[in-house]
């Protein structure tokens, strides 16, 4: 029944629209087998409501997906049986156990009695939880109940697990070890993950490809090598007076790619960075401009989702705009 | 894929029973207040002399006292959906490979399985208590309005939280329609003692339940035979429950 294919995930103009709001905006790109592909983008970007159209809890307003071969409109039975979601907000219920959670999710899922006694054993010795299965979730940390989560995500052996912004609101140590698990299961289980997420740093760590969206759009998908190498072999920050003057003079010389203003700084892509510096510093001293700082580094996704969408993720991230609230309003909604 | 449906049943009802008996001081509240309506309110009025009232006060108010029980537990089952909607655990639900009739009938037999219970206990008080119990047939046909007041009011709880997000709407319609609905219908005193509560009582589909309740258990003091009661109780069964689980299975999260 399964059609063979290297594309677990296709979508094909895939768009929600929320009254005048259109938070999913005709995307259509592809996810290979047993890769882990990163959503990225800032809040309220539509990640979240990608996922719940991906996962049958949302209706497309248009477009369609298939999943494992099947369609999320029209065979939504097969797609759940073929995937395993964690939200991004705890979907646990914190009056039972976390071995009860576990026991809850088998018998939706329709695993047998053996397989259910094993694979509960099995995920909770992944996540490092066995010591605790007998406490009642509410009194779990919250590393403790994205684990659970993670784990129950992966009992039904999924062939697509969705993980929405698996690591929010952890520690550093707590999302250090959860990236663990998940590189773990994606090798040991094969599993695909499907993961969304606004630090970059997570992206990279864990992802083969990403795509970027943003305003509901997706800007680009690739491989996260690509990507770097497109903004350039290295990037260079300066910050100099007359910023504006110099950065016309920049463009004019070949070698000098994608150049960006952001917050007073000027930031482009070059070859071979650390040669560049003192003919830069040549041009601005002939033009008499001051250079009061410069820089040079490897690339990272934030200069990659920087040249994309003409600011960093951080501009982001303290401030909820209006379409962050709409999606959070749409959580708790019909 | 039919035991699968099954197994789903079940573990949603086990969820519920593990929920309602860990929590002693829920089910503890939840026995308590109608028995303390029915102590008070059978000690109070127990020399009182109304039209309508055949036999003592507290044979009367039995089968109103159950009834009452039996709605609040149920209503609040349809309504804990909501929490589950607050809490997240409700998408878990949906995403499963589960029909979403399956998902309805599992809560509906919980609820109605805890609402049994605390409705046992209140009669179990009551006979303690010496209330008059017609007959055996009539203890069956009782259970048998039990059980469809409880379906009934999960269905009406699942109406209530699949067009609300909060609990603050919930507080309000338990206070301005259930509470008044209640009260008319012939729960606490008998509505034949004025026509104008007569006329507004059979508008009333509690009042059904409550007069079939009354038939069957005690067989004294009730205005229609309880099979026609069972006739309407069943329909309006029907409707509250078809209406419930299609809202809900529209519902997205």
């Amino acid at each position: 029944m399964e059609k063979k294919t290297l594309d677990i995930i296709i979508t094909y103009g895939l768009t929600k629209k929320f009254g005048d709001l259109t938070a999913v905006n005709n995307l259509s790109f592809n996810v290979k087998k047993g890769e882990i592909f990163g959503f990225l983008g800032p809040n309220g970007a539509g990640k979240t409501t990608t996922i719940k159209m991906l996962t049958t809890l949302l209706n497309p307003t248009s477009g369609t997906a298939t999943i494992a071969g099947f369609d999320i409109i029209k065979q939504r039975d097969e797609v759940r049986k073929n995937i395993g979601v964690v939200f991004q907000e705890p979907a646990l219920d914190v009056e039972l156990t976390g071995k009860e959670n576990l026991e809850y999710h088998a018998r939706m899922y329709g695993l047998s009695r053996d397989k259910r006694k094993k694979r509960i054993n099995d995920v909770l010795e992944l996540v490092n939880l066995w010591d605790k299965r007998d406490v009642l979730v509410k009194n779990y940390s919250g590393g403790m109940k994205r684990r659970l989560e993670i784990a129950r995500g992966l009992m039904h052996y999924p062939v697509v697990l969705f993980l929405d912004e698996p690591t929010l609101g952890l520690d550093a140590q707590t999302r250090r070890a959860i990236w663990a698990y998940i590189k773990k299961m994606n090798k040991e289980e094969g599993t695909t993950i499907f993961l969304t997420t606004h630090y970059m740093e997570e992206a990279e760590y864990l992802c083969n490809r990403v795509g970027i969206i943003d305003y509901g759009k997706l800007l680009v998908i690739d491989d996260i090598s690509n990507l770097k190498n497109s903004v350039g072999k290295d990037v260079i920050t300066l910050s100099c007076t007359d910023a504006d003057r110099f950065v016309k003079i920049l463009e004019n010389e070949k070698w000098v790619e994608k150049i960006k203003r952001h917050e007073g700084l000027v930031t482009f892509g070059v070859e071979k960075g650390d040669e560049k510096i003192p003919e830069i510093i040549e041009i601005a001293r002939k033009q008499d401009i001051k250079i009061k700082s410069i820089s040079v580094r490897k690339p990272t996704l934030d200069d990659v989702f920087l040249s994309y969408t003409g600011r960093t993720i951080r501009d982001e991230e303290g401030q909820v705009s209006s379409k962050g609230r709409l999606s959070l309003r749409f959580r708790g909604g019909r | 894929m039919r035991t699968n449906e099954l197994q789903a049943i079940y573990i949603m009802w086990l969820r519920q029973m593990k929920r309602f008996l860990r929590f002693k001081t829920r089910l503890a509240t939840m026995v308590i207040q109608p028995l303390f309506f029915f102590l008070l309110l059978g000690s109070g009025f127990r020399q009182a002399v109304m039209p309508g009232l055949e036999g003592g006060y507290i044979d009367f108010l039995a089968p109103g006292i159950v009834a009452m029980a039996i709605l609040f537990s149920s209503m609040f089952t349809g309504v804990s959906v909501l929490w589950d909607k607050q809490f997240g655990f409700l998408q878990e639900v949906l995403v499963a490979p589960v029909s979403r009739f399956s998902i309805i009938i599992g809560r509906t037999i919980g609820g109605a399985t805890t609402a049994l219970i605390q409705g046992f206990i209140i009669l179990f008080i009551a006979i303690i208590l010496g209330i008059k119990i017609s007959s055996g047939a009539g203890l069956i046909l009782t259970i048998v309005f039990m059980l469809l007041l409880s379906f009934t009011a999960v269905g009406f709880g699942l109406i209530i939280a699949s067009k609300m997000n909060d609990f603050q709407s919930f507080s309000l319609i338990m206070n301005l329609i259930i509470m008044p609905l209640l009260f008319l219908s012939s729960a606490f005193f008998p509505v034949t003692q004025d026509k104008t509560l007569q006329t507004i009582a059979y508008f009333n589909p509690l009042f059904y339940m409550i007069d079939g309740l009354r038939g069957s258990l005690i067989g004294k003091s009730n205005v229609f035979p309880p099979l026609i009661d069972l006739i309407v109780v069943c329909i309006i069964c029907i409707i509250m429950l078809t209406l419930g689980s299609y809202l809900f299975s529209k519902s997205e999260v």
